[in-house]
């Protein structure tokens, strides 16, 4: 109650007559659509919604919005998939992440059709393309994507005597990923820190750079059979092990928590949405920046999607507020929280975007520099129904090597093959 | 009412005089020998819609392809079966089980009866003991879970520093496939001890206290006491934990579920349970038909263990009649 009042306060502004006014429109506009409802949103990992939440709260007096946060998106997506298979559970907004979006897309009956010609221009065409069935059903409004480009400890390369200013360093990772893993054996002679935090973290990078990775358009498998993945599979931890580059800090475990505030590693692929995560996880610690380039040239990593599942008892007041979640004002405010960068075509010119600084890495220009990363990218990869599946136990397999030990590359290549195989 | 009029002149033509039954006697009757089997019906109604329903379903959805969202596929016959039991995750799953009831039942039992033992002695402050005994027994097991796996971090775990500052070697707690089994027991011990140790404690108590004295007339000391005057009294007790945290054990699923935020049970199944396998068949690879034939497996297995208990039931509560 107490922010709610804030913002409306915020809202009214100096005027204090205006204000009021403002309040009361909306309260009797409120009343006349109803009764008191609450919608449940659910998310994972950081989609900067938290003070959004509220705003929509204060502008609707008869709808209460609870946010239920995943820690991670594999945990997301078990829960969703519980709740479509038993028909009960689903949040009124449920977020999908891209790389299951195609998954899910196999079930568009379970979900309301959000096609709108409001917003059919709303977003960058292969964001909305991605989510519209074949016979032009819209399964989610898209909310951001993930341009990456790379995080590094300004601090940790200059004790190692490495430019530090963002121009210099993006010129110095400037080429391919061979080149990004030179320049880290040069950085690890010279400190105790690693280059990047884990294999599996980087291979989201590099799988991401890559066509038509695991799946083809038919349907049939390839993962394990198609030499681009074996390479990059050898490449990173030919780069992680041998050269010891890697921290052996899986993603999202407490360990990886914690590496951020000792100084493990240096450097880290960072797509707009995970600036809010390192921020999250290293307080105290100061030195982060944001480096203009990223290896083999763009590359997305997640965005996510808003889809009103049709199990929902508010599927009317859901869609509303997904439609206005997702609109480019607020998807630009939720850049400025957490820095989920806009899918939103409107938003990518607008200027609060352009001009956006972040304060925590160093005043970096993350508006101009995801916006360039942005650009960089020319396709987006062939990701199938099996995509989520099959990159999770490639995931394990880079874990056994780099992390836990318990494999050597190719030992941990041929379970992955066993694992695939009993996928069908 | 309806079904009782046409029967009563029935009853009548064909017997005669001497037996005239009223209703009421008729009431009575059915009384005697339906109204048994209606007070112990809600209980099979509620064990055929609860228990056995679901047990029969399970082997019917086991013997289909079934996804998670779509539902029913072909019939599959024993597909499935032959899948899950061809694949290594099923017997690593299994190995883990076991290695996991093992480290957890066996020191938990050991433990609880020597708390037990402690709590029986005369302390001041009883109650308070004994309920601070039973403190993480009510602590959430999801918070159980988030604490230890932190306590148990591989790099930056406080376990790993405390036995790095006595010059030992950082344990992988996560990667190696024993000590994470070990992690977990201890968050089943931690949550389960008190709790035992309270049963014991109750059946302890009703130990009488003659056999105490007479034994320390005979010259036993305390310890000599414990294990010749407690500890075959508590037999009957044992014997129910034990066939309890079986069950529990067999079934472990919240703290491998939640030991990483991952919840598949490490990147090699170094921890994977069947229960874990059971849902990453069902849930994460919707593919409901080999997680059924999973639950299949595992009921089976726990019936044979069931078994084995009650044979070892058996032999120990015969051999205290001859005695």
């Amino acid at each position: 109650m107490t922010a709610m009042t804030l913002t409306l306060a915020a809202c009214g502004g100096g005027d204090d007559n205006e204000g009021s006014t403002t309040d009361n429109g909306d309260s009797s506009e409120a009343a006349g659509s109803g009764e008191q409802i609450t919608l449940t949103v659910a998310t994972f990992n950081e989609f900067g919604y938290e003070d959004l939440l509220k705003e929509y709260e204060s502008l609707h007096d008869n709808i209460t919005v609870e946010h239920v946060k995943a820690d991670t998106a594999d945990n997301a997506r078990d829960a969703l998939r519980n709740s479509l298979g038993a028909d009960s559970g689903a949040a009124d907004i449920e977020a999908i992440e891209v790389d299951w979006l195609v998954e899910f897309m196999q079930y568009p009956d379970k979900f309301e059709d959000l096609a709108d010609p409001g917003v059919a221009d709303r977003w960058m065409d292969w964001k909305i393309e991605a989510a519209t069935t074949d016979d032009g059903k819209l399964i989610g409004y898209g909310t951001d994507t993930g341009p990456q480009a790379i995080c590094y400890r300004a601090d940790l390369l200059e004790a190692a005597g490495l430019p530090t200013d963002r121009e210099e360093v993006a010129s110095l990772l400037e080429g391919d990923w061979q080149h990004y893993f030179d320049v880290g054996k040069d950085f690890v002679a010279k400190s105790d820190a690693a280059w990047f935090d884990s294999a599996g973290a980087t291979w989201q990078g590099m799988i991401n750079q890559v066509e038509v990775p695991y799946q083809d358009p038919s349907g049939e498998i390839i993962a394990t059979t198609n030499p681009q993945v074996r390479e990059l599979y050898d490449q990173v931890l030919a780069a992680s092990t041998d050269a010891e580059l890697s921290a052996g800090l899986q993603q999202w475990t407490p360990d990886w928590v914690a590496g951020f505030q000792s100084d493990s590693f240096a450097t880290m692929l960072c797509p707009g949405w995970m600036l809010g995560i390192i921020e999250g996880n290293s307080e105290g610690v100061e030195g982060w920046d944001v480096a203009n380039v990223f290896p083999g040239g763009g590359g997305n990593w997640g965005g996510s999607y808003l889809t009103v599942p049709a199990q929902g008892e508010h599927v009317e007041e859901a869609k509303a507020l997904a439609n206005w979640l997702t609109a480019p004002e607020q998807q630009i405010k939720a850049f400025e929280a957490k820095g989920t960068f806009p899918s939103q075509v409107e938003a990518l010119e607008s200027e609060t975007l352009l001009s956006a600084s972040n304060a925590f890495f160093n005043d970096a220009p993350t508006g101009q520099i995801f916006v360039d990363r942005a650009n960089a990218i020319t396709f987006q990869p062939f990701k199938g129904p099996d995509y989520f599946s099959v990159n999770s136990a490639l995931q394990d397999a880079l874990t056994r090597v780099d992390v836990d030990g318990t494999d050597d590359a190719q030992t941990s290549w041929d379970k992955f093959v066993a694992d695939v195989e009993a996928l069908g | 009412m309806s079904t009782t009029t046409p029967l009563r002149p029935a009853t009548e033509q064909s017997e005669p005089p001497p037996k005239r039954i009223g209703f009421g006697g008729r009431l009575s009757r059915w009384d005697l020998k339906l109204s048994p089997y209606l007070y112990i019906s809600p209980f099979f109604v509620l064990f055929f819609v609860t228990g056995l329903f679901p047990l029969i379903y399970t082997g019917w959805v086991a013997v289909h392809d079934w996804d998670l969202i779509m539902g029913q596929g072909e019939f599959v016959g024993a597909k499935n079966f032959t899948d899950v039991l061809g694949n290594r995750d099923f017997w690593n799953a299994l190995t883990n089980t076991f290695s996991i009831f093992v480290l957890s039942s066996v020191p938990q039992v050991i433990c609880a009866i020597t708390i037990a033992a402690l709590l029986d002695a005369n302390l001041r402050a009883k109650t308070f003991w004994r309920m601070g005994v039973l403190l993480p027994y009510v602590v959430a097991p999801v918070a159980v879970a988030l604490i230890f796996s932190n306590l148990f971090a591989d790099k930056f775990g406080l376990i790993n520093s405390i036995l790095g500052t006595i010059g030992i070697d950082p344990i992988g707690w996560h990667s190696q496939r024993l000590p994470s089994h070990l992690a977990i027991a201890t968050m089943v011990n931690f949550r389960w001890t008190g709790y035992n140790a309270l049963i014991f404690l109750a059946a302890m108590q009703a130990i009488p206290r003659d056999l105490y004295e007479q034994a320390s007339i005979d010259g036993a000391g305390k310890i000599r006491q414990f294990f010749s005057v407690t500890v075959p009294m508590l037999r009957p007790t044992i014997i129910f934990i034990v066939i309890t945290s079986t069950i529990g054990g067999l079934q472990i699923f919240d703290e491998p579920r939640l030991y990483d935020a991952y919840g598949r049970g490490g990147a090699d199944g170094q921890w994977q349970t069947l229960t874990i396998l059971l849902y990453e068949q069902g849930w994460t690879r919707s593919n409901f038909g080999r997680a059924s034939a999973i639950a299949v497996l595992l009921f089976l297995i726990i019936v044979v263990i069931g078994l084995v208990n009650y044979f070892v039931t058996r032999l120990i509560s015969t051999s205290e009649v001859k005695r």
